[in-house]
């Protein structure tokens, strides 16, 4: 991959991994006396390794220049296996949370092994480290076909790839030395945050100049949904975490916003994270490899763009109902509540698009479960907006929030949509990327896909029964005007709940070992495609199908 | 590409938008009316919500919304009435009434028994368990056995200030650590166990250990033990101090057990609740534990 690269990108590259690796001992050294020095270390190492690699084909040729009338896929093709090295990770540790809250014994006597550690290592593993791989490795693939462009260099997309993997290294690995800011989804702090913001400013100009490259006319969906997701997630990730680091020497920054003012913010951010990162992204993803799979066109073009700004403008409104019930001024969450009812429709609108983009299709969606899991995706998807925009109504709020229903609600969403649109498309992606016919065995993904669907009912049938009785117990009063149940009445109600949650996470994680394993064998096994135009830019027309 | 030349979709005989990118079209299909429909509803819904409710903020004040409602007033009604329900009947005459004399009366009772059981899960259950039958270290408050008494006052005055708490008044008691510091050597310890294990009720399981220097152990006992746990070893509620002949056991009577708490002492710790329950909650749950947990079999709880 590297003898692909010019022989300037690969100075470039040199001097930006050298560069890497002086901040890491720079940060180092001045950290010395605080956890700071680890992740010092490993920003050291990190940049080394990525030092060695370009010195050790520094003298490779000059790469053909035939190069620059195909596009560019390596990065692609990495961010394919970093995003499944992730999904086990983060679905791993996923499983272990949730059997220690059936069984709190189950871990090591370890601060690193404490559940309040390892449960921001599994938000951020599936979220950040499975899913924004997912999103760049796909954006990158959709961006380059749909403007019929190669990426305008190659040293900025795995900048961008590399540089976000070491944020989430960092992030991962700050939660197991106790490193957070206590922000669900924004827990690393200060240098890691900087570090992100560099990384997705490159990401961003990248995805502009090769849109600017295009040869088509038009600007597809999908890039809309991706330029929005790249651009929104900036400006909530800059000013959500503006804080002053204690010193330049250690890792504990403070926040700039306190009190409400600082709940709100925080979850200004964490719903729009939803709203642009789990949604707004992956509707990107959606709207290239459902209609490609499916070889069927994209049912409604104006229900695309009647969606696209009616998610983005009402999303932005809606993170007070997190709120509801607190400090927050009440006008602020009437706000939140009627925007989020509003949200409701564009949020249909889109699933139903991609449902009525199936017609015609619908004897492939019952032979191929790679089509199957992106027409359950985008059931889930409807299913978890309308009970997002149900959760948001004050009253229903009452009963389910702090409850376990919300965990529900979030895994519908991540699991039965963020994951299953994700293996979808990878699925369709991977072949391609190594110029297989298909994936190694269609089988395996067909049991992928069951394990996948059985593991997401039992986990949100799970939880909602023990949101809903959670709730009930916790407001039930007796006549005496007192509480009829302890809360550990309602802890006792919630364990067989528990382990069916784990059960349920345990069949989902399963199914993706095995499309890990598939993948990794349709890189190594399957004889390549015969086929010789497969990749190259074609003047007219479309490039190979099923891509 | 001209009108006239609009591609048709061949399946559904729509027109494309004319689009193409990679393979990928668009058909030119409209909005189907009930998103149009929803929408336009979702809005006018929200529009009618932001004038009878708080919505929109202008300058440093907010639309307050014709119908007057606000959470802060919501949330301060909502405790008012709580407080009065608190100050029903019932609870005036739980106030009132002495143990004895509220223990007669079965409507208050079943108040004790209802209010009692959340008092009780949510304040005591982490240590004494859920059904009040003790954890190692936390004792039994099922049993007959007591280390302060068991009479609903004195129980009522532990929870107040507590053993071994931070309260002025506190309850104190502790177990000298007699091998740690110096006082007994092992095999006095382990004789001292001996005579303990053979004469406490309940223990069948004597092995061939607690047959060795039973009486050298007695003589240890009276030296060393008398002066708190008495010349019968059967202990003082005045002082806090355990009975060692009966067959509640607040570590453990096994060997083992017996021989660290000598060895090492021990001092357990009960929180005091007069600065976290109100009067008439410590009464409640006094009773509570006293009727309701205390000599009733299980199913009657």
């Amino acid at each position: 991959m590297i003898a692909r690269l010019t022989i300037a990108e690969r100075q470039i590259g040199l001097w930006l991994a050298g560069l890497v690796t002086l901040a890491g001992a720079a940060l180092g050294i001045a950290g010395r006396n605080d956890v700071l020095g680890y992740h010092g270390l490993l920003i050291t190492i990190f940049g080394a390794v990525v030092v060695v690699a370009l010195l050790r084909n520094i003298d490779a040729p000059e790469p053909d220049e035939s190069r620059l009338s195909e596009y560019y896929d390596d990065p692609i093709r990495f961010g394919i296996v970093l995003t499944m090295a992730w999904a086990v990770f983060g679905m791993f540790i996923g499983v272990w949370v949730s059997a220690l809250l059936a069984w709190p014994e189950l871990t090591f006597d370890a601060a690193w092994a404490s559940f309040g550690r390892l449960r921001p290592a599994h938000t951020t593993g599936v979220i950040f480290g499975f899913g924004g791989n997912a999103l760049i490795a796909t954006s990158l693939h959709v961006v380059q076909r749909t403007s019929l462009a190669r990426l305008p260099d190659q040293v900025s997309p795995w900048f961008v790839l590399l540089g976000y993997n070491l944020f989430c290294l960092l992030a991962v690995s700050g939660y197991f030395l106790g490193i957070t800011q206590s922000k669900e989804y924004a827990e690393p702090e200060w240098y890691a945050d900087i570090w992100l913001v560099i990384v997705w400013v490159v990401y961003f100009v990248l995805y502009i100049r090769t849109l600017a490259r295009r040869k088509e006319p038009h600007i597809y969906v999908a890039n809309w949904y991706y330029m929005a997701f790249i651009l929104v997630v900036a400006v909530l990730h800059i000013v959500n975490n503006l804080a002053v680091p204690i010193s330049l020497s250690s890792a504990k920054a403070y926040s700039l916003f306190s009190g409400v003012q600082d709940a709100m913010t925080q979850w200004w951010y964490g719903h729009n994270a939803v709203a642009f990162f789990l949604t707004a992204g992956f509707l990107g993803m959606m709207y290239y490899y459902l209609p490609k799979r499916a070889e069927r066109p994209i049912y409604s073009y104006r229900i695309s763009i009647i969606s696209f700004w009616g998610i983005t403008f009402f999303y932005m409104w809606a993170g007070s109902h997190h709120l509801h019930y607190t400090a927050l001024p009440h006008w602020v969450q009437t706000l939140g509540m009627t925007f989020s009812i509003m949200l409701l429709v564009p949020s249909w609108a889109s699933a139903g698009n991609a449902l009525l983009t199936l017609n015609g299709a619908w004897h492939k969606v019952r032979d191929d479960a790679t089509l199957r899991f992106m027409m359950v995706a985008a059931v889930f998807y409807g299913l978890s907006t309308f009970e997002g925009s149900f959760l948001a109504i004050r009253a229903v709020n009452s009963l389910s929030h702090y409850t376990d229903w919300t965990v529900g609600h979030v895994h519908a969403g991540a699991l039965g949509w963020v994951a299953m649109i994700t293996f979808g498309a990878l699925y369709t992606l991977t072949p391609a990327m190594w110029k297989r016919e298909r994936m190694y065995s269609n089988t395996l993904v067909e049991v992928h896909f069951w394990c996948a669907v059985i593991g997401t009912l039992i986990y949100v049938f799970a939880m909602w029964n023990s949101g809903i009785i959670q709730g009930l117990m916790w407001r039930t009063y007796n006549e005496s005007g007192t509480l009829t149940y302890s809360f550990i009445e309602s802890l006792v109600a919630m364990h067989p709940y528990y382990i069916a949650r784990t059960v349920g996470g345990l069949f989902f994680l399963t199914g993706a070992v095995v499309g890990t394993y598939n993948i990794i064998m349709t890189i190594r096994h399957e004889p390549s495609l015969a086929r010789h135009p497969a990749g190259k830019l074609a003047a007219d027309g479309p490039l190979v199908a099923g891509e | 590409m001209a009108v006239g030349e609009r591609e048709r979709d061949p399946v559904t005989g729509q027109y494309t938008t004319g689009h193409d990118w990679n393979g990928i079209k668009e058909l030119d299909n409209r909005v189907p009316r009930p998103i149009l429909f929803f929408l336009i509803a979702t809005a006018l819904f929200s529009i009618v919500y932001w004038v009878l409710m708080p919505a929109w903020p202008i300058g440093v004040t907010y639309t307050k919304g014709l119908l007057g409602i606000d959470q802060r007033q919501t949330v301060e009604k909502a405790v008012e009435e709580a407080a009065a329900a608190r100050r029903a009947a019932w609870a005036e005459d739980i106030a009132k009434l002495d143990f004895a004399e509220i223990r007669e009366r079965p409507e208050l009772m079943q108040i004790v028994r209802e209010s009692g059981s959340t008092l009780f899960g949510d304040n005591c259950a982490v240590c004494h368990g859920l059904d009040g039958s003790g954890n190692p270290g936390f004792p039994s408050l099922a049993d007959h056995a007591w280390l302060w008494g068991g009479d609903p006052e004195i129980v009522a005055e532990t929870l107040r200030i507590g053993i071994n708490s931070t309260h002025p008044e506190t309850r104190f008691a502790q177990m000298p650590a007699f091998g740690r510091d110096g006082i007994l050597d092992r095999p006095s310890i382990s004789s001292i166990v001996s005579f303990i294990r053979n004469n406490a009720e309940g223990i069948e399981d004597l092995g061939p250990l607690d047959t060795k220097g039973v009486e050298e152990g007695a003589r240890l006992f009276a030296e060393n033990c008398a002066a708190c746990h008495g010349e019968d070893g059967r202990g003082d509620p005045a002082m806090g101090v355990p009975n060692l002949m009966d067959d509640s056991w607040l570590t453990g009577s096994d060997r083992e057990s017996l021989i660290r708490t000598i060895s090492e002492g021990r001092q357990g710790h009960m929180p005091h609740w007069e600065d976290r329950l109100s009067e008439l909650d410590r009464k409640i749950l006094t009773l509570y534990v006293t009727e309701i947990i205390n000599g009733k079999p299980e199913a009657e709880r």
